[in-house]
Parts: structure tokens; sequence; C-alpha cells
């Protein structure tokens, strides 16, 4: 058996969520091959050649698979998927984009966000917010997954010594148009991979207010998320939701400031290894999944808890 | 142009459900259910459109039970025109609800189709990406602006890295995200004239669509219950408690 793992990156570097996707394809009892699709994307291919676990790298390379959209990419993976009995992609919005897409074109019903894999067409998947956990098999001779990142490890990436093969590409779809992306640039690490994660809510009142949960994060070193009320509000960008709909994470310590802890909200962060709230209502329901809770006025607490854990970096 | 808006039945994003002890899936007897609530995104986006005259009628299509019609009245008091019900099993997966709106599209001709990126049930976040494919029409999906104009969409993304804007050509299949709109809310004599909107009544033998599913459910468990912990007196003990007894600080 060989499974299919289709590698994101931005035609520099392979983005980490692909190593969590080799993981679940090894898992499969497959062999694993990487496509990377792009444009001047050598070095991610070179990259994706050295992850541990992976067989082969298919290569395909095309001006319109610079910043490919969803039409061009489906096409290729289903022109590609006569030879592999999985089809893989993590779970990123590239991944919910693209696979289904290419599930249908095969006339297979995809799983997606897979949590765990019991056998080859066997997995566990979350349902309902994350306050369910079904078991799922499929009766599709192939099988379309998307794999949700943080419940696998990633694979090494270094020590494989892949070859590369080029994949024929065909001429592009022509249906749609990939016109521009804002991307937010920060120093900090990357939400969904970070160690540490400070969320803010509803609770923080304005954007101007997140600066308190910025100067946090950055002693801690940390990413910083939010709950959709803050998105919503306009207090933060999009990118920074942690939830059903926005990011699943599932850092080391996670830190809920002004989170009311929506079942939404717990969707994307419950597994997370330590969690610590901080809240003024005592009854919150963040506090049900929070290893540590501390009720007051966030105004106060945060800005205390910065500057203690700044002393405690300087002595240490 | 007329619009296609699939509108799915679920439990209420409020109700805290339950997993029913053999295993066998979640209660859904006597919960309260509500439209998808990013299909009332898409129906709002529908509404709009047509009040900014891009589009003359409005076509909301439910695939379920006998009660997916009282989702379509809620659809067609917001201001959708007419609605279509797919009596089938209450769990049509997404590939063959994919299909089943493939052979609906068939017969209405719709210019476009907008529904919501997710079901908060299944949390599939596949449905409106099959349709594209079994269409062969362009996607755009998890979309938060929409521009028509001289037969193509302008939309904004919501991807992992920010915003993505991409255009793609009518007819197309547009999944919609949380941030695109509000929707409103149905006002009484809205209510009222709804009632007397038409609903018809199909099959997936209608349509040519086996409803078996191809994803086997074997068994749906409680997820491991975190334990809630301590609440703690001051910003010292916390910092204490991260760095000695958790060691993630
Ligand atoms: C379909 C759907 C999908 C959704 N997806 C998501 C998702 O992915 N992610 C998500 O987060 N939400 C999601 N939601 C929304 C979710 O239901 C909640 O509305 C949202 O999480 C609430 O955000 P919040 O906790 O910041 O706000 P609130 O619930 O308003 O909570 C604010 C909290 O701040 C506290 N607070 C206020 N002031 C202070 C202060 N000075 N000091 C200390 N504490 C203070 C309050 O006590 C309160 O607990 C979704 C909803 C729907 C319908
Ligand atoms: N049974 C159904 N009836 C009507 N629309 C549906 C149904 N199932 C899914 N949809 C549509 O497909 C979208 C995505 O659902 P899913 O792929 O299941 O997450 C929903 O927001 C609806 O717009």
């Amino acid at each position: 058996m060989t499974a299919l793992v289709l590698a994101q990156h931005d035609n520099a570097q392979l983005n980490p969520a692909t190593l969590h996707a080799v993981t679940a394809a090894g898992q499969l009892g497959s062999d694993v091959h990487l496509l990377v699709a792009g444009h001047g994307c050598e070095a991610v291919a070179a990259a994706a050649a050295r992850v541990q676990g992976v067989a082969r790298v298919l290569h395909a390379e095309a001006p319109f698979l610079a910043n490919p959209v969803a039409e061009d990419l489906a096409a290729l993976i289903v022109g590609l998927a006569a030879a592999y009995e999985h089809l893989l992609a993590a779970a990123t919005t590239t991944g919910k984009n693209v696979m289904p897409r290419v599930a249908a074109l095969l006339d297979v019903a995809q799983v997606s966000d897979i949590v765990e894999v019991l056998g080859p067409d066997t997995f566990k998947r979350y349902i309902y917010a994350g306050n369910a956990l079904a078991t799922v098999r499929s009766l599709d001779a192939k099988r379309v997954l998307t794999v949700r990142t943080t419940t696998f490890p990633p694979a090494a990436a270094a020590g494989g010594q892949a070859p590369i093969v080029s994949a024929a590409v065909g001429a592009p779809v022509g249906l749609a148009r990939f016109l521009g992306r804002e991307v937010q640039r920060s120093e900090r690490p990357e939400l969904t991979s970070a160690r540490i994660v400070v969320s803010g809510g509803r609770g923080m009142g304005s954007g101007e207010n997140f600066k308190l949960i910025e100067a946090l994060a950055d002693v801690l070193g940390a990413a910083v998320g939010a709950s959709r009320a803050a998105v919503d509000a306009g207090f933060v960008p999009n990118d920074y939701q942690v939830g059903q709909t926005g990011k699943v994470v599932a850092p080391e310590l996670y830190i809920a400031v002004g989170i009311s802890g929506a079942i939404q909200h717990l969707a994307g962060m419950k597994d997370s290894k330590v969690i610590v709230a901080i809240n003024k209502d005592e009854e919150a329901p963040i506090f049900q999944v929070a290893d540590f809770g501390l009720v007051g006025d966030l105004f106060k607490i945060v800005p205390e808890l910065t500057e203690s854990l700044r002393r405690a970096k300087a002595a240490a | 142009m007329r619009i296609l808006v699939p509108v799915k039945r679920v439990v209420d994003y409020n109700v805290k459900i339950r997993v029913k002890a053999d295993g066998s899936g979640v209660d859904t007897a006597n919960v309260k259910m509500s439209m998808n609530p990013f299909d009332e995104i898409a129906c709002e986006q529908a509404i709009r459109l047509k009040e900014a005259g891009h589009a003359e009628e409005i076509v909301a299509v439910s695939i379920g039970e006998a009660k997916c019609q009282e989702t379509l009245r809620t659809a067609l008091a917001m201001g959708a025109d007419r609605g279509i019900h797919v009596e089938a099993p209450a769990d049509v997966q997404p590939l063959a609800v994919a299909k089943m709106l493939r052979a609906i599209v068939g017969r209405e001709q719709p210019g476009l189709v907008v529904m919501g990126k997710q079901a908060i049930d299944d949390d599939s976040n596949q449905t409106g990406q099959m349709l594209a494919a079994l269409l062969g029409w362009a996607q755009a999906t998890f979309i938060s602006k929409l521009e028509l104009a001289d037969g193509r969409a302008v939309v904004a993304r919501e991807v992992d890295e920010g915003l993505e804007r991409i255009e793609v050509t009518l007819p197309a299949v547009l999944t919609v995200d949380l941030r695109l709109n509000e929707p409103r809310y149905a006002s009484l004599p809205n209510i009222m004239k709804a009632k007397k909107k038409p609903i018809d009544v199909l099959t997936p033998g209608d349509l040519g669509v086996d409803p078996a599913p191809r994803l086997l459910y074997l068994k749906v468990e409680e997820p491991p219950r975190r334990q809630a912990g301590v609440k703690l007196g001051s910003v010292d003990e916390l910092v204490t408690k991260l760095k000695q007894d958790a060691g993630v600080i």
C-alpha cells in the first residue's frame, strides 16, 4: 500500500503541518510519498526528501501552481491517485479546501480531521465540536483523509533521503484565479505549533488592550490566540481564532484570558496539556477545564503575572 | 439569476449534547434543533444579493427527515422564495448530499450555490467542495467578503495565514465563514408569509441518488473528560504551580 500526502508550503519552506500528516500516513502501514506542487519550490522538494519516513517525493512544477487554487491542485492529485490507496493532507485551510474536491472526483467519502488511526480503513474523529468521539470505517477502496495535526507528532524533518521525481502537470482548469494574500507577519511563534499560547476574549474590551496579552505572550515566548468574540469585535485578525471553526491548538500551556469557555472555543484548545484561566466570573465554564484558575479582574492580574514572570526570568 | 441555498437542520449550537450510553450516537430526541449557523449566514447573503439586484429567486434546500421543513420555513421567513425538501434519513453523508444537490442544480439551473462551510454536528467541512467538484464548477470556500460583477465573484477567504483573495467564474459554489455577515431575524409578518410559500418534496430516488452511508460510524463515545483543577489565590501561587508542579515554564 502507498499513501500520498499533500505537502503544504509557500514555495520556500515546508509547512510543519505536513510533518504531522506524514506521521499519520505512516501509521496506515503504507509507504509514504509526498507531493510538492508549486513554482520555484525546489528547496521545498529537497526539504520534503529529508523528512523521515518519506519514500518518494513527487515534484510538480508550473507557474500556475505558485499559489494553486483548489481546482488545479485537486486535478493534479486526482491525476496521480491511481497509484495510491490513501490520499492525505493536514486539516489546514488548504487541506480542507482541496481534499473534499479530490474525494468527490474519485467518488470517495472523505474522513475529515482524523485524530487517531486504528487501521488502514478505520479512524477516530471528533463530532459535535469535540463533544463526541466517533470511530469511523470507510467502505471505499481508496481513502481520502485530512489529519488533525495536534494529535499526531511531527515526523523528523531531517535524516531521510527520498528520491525526488517530477510529476506531470496538466493544463490549468481555469475556473479560479488567485489574486493575493494578506498575511499577518509576526515575530511570535506560529499559533498551531507554539509550545505556549496566550488567548484573549471579549473580556479584553478592545484591540488596544490586547497589548496586555502580547506582553504576557512575549515574556513567555508564546503565540497569541483569541476567541471568536474577540475576532468578531475586531480586536484581532481572523487567523487568531481558536475553536471549532478556527484553529485547533494543543500547546503545553494555554492561558485563556477573559474567555468564558463556550464549547465552540473549548473544541479548539481542550487537548492542551496545562490550561490556565483568568476570568472575573468564578462560574465561567472555562474553569471546568482549567488546571489552574485565577478569579479576578484581568486588567489587574495579567500585568501582575507578566511582571512576576519577567522578574523570575531576570533572576534565573 | 437564481441562487440555491442548502440548509441543514442540526442540534442547536447552545445545546450540550449527550452521547448515548450504548455508543450508537448522540441523543437528538427532545433537544432543540436549528438551522446550521453557517447556513443562516449563507441564507442572509443570498437575500442581500437579491436585494442588491443580483438575483431574482432564492431556493432553499434541506435534505433529511420530515422536520427539515421547519428549517426550510425559517429560510423562507428570512426571505427565501421557495423550498425543496428531500425526504431522506437524518444522517445522509456529505458525498450523498452533494450528489443530491448536483441533481437539484441540474433541475434548477442556479447561477450560484451559497452554503455553510461546515455543519456543526458532523463538522465535516466537505459538502460545498464536493458539490463544486461534481458539477465541474469553481469553488470559493470560507469566504468573509463577496463582490459579484461581470459573471465573476471576487471573494476574501479566511485561511490559516490570514486572508486570501481569489476570483471565480460563475456559476460557482460559495461556502461561507462566520464573519461574512450577521443574519437577520425573521419578522412576524414574514414568518406568517413564509407559511404560504411553496415547499416541493422529493425523494433521493427522484434525484437518482443512493443515500446509503459510505462511512460507517462504528461507535460514538464520550471524549476523555478533563478534571477541573484548582482556583488559586494569587499570581505568585500560579507562577509557582506552573514552574514547580507543572514544569511548563
Ligand atoms: C457556529 C459557531 C461557531 C463558533 N466557533 C467558535 C470558535 O471557533 N471559537 C470561539 O472562540 N468561539 C466560537 N463560537 C462562539 C462561541 O459560541 C462564543 O460566543 C465565544 O467563544 C465567546 O467568546 P468569549 O469567551 O471571548 O466571550 P464571552 O462569552 O462574552 O466571555 C467573556 C468573558 O470575559 C470575562 N471578563 C469580562 N471582563 C473581564 C475582566 N475585566 N477580567 C476578567 N474577566 C473578564 C467574562 O466574565 C466572560 O466570562 C462559535 C459560535 C457558533 C455559533
Ligand atoms: N442534509 C443537508 N441538507 C442541506 N444542506 C446540507 C446538508 N448537509 C450539509 N449541507 C450543506 O453543506 C454544508 C457543509 O456541511 P458539511 O460538509 O457536512 O460540514 C452545510 O453548511 C450545508 O449548507
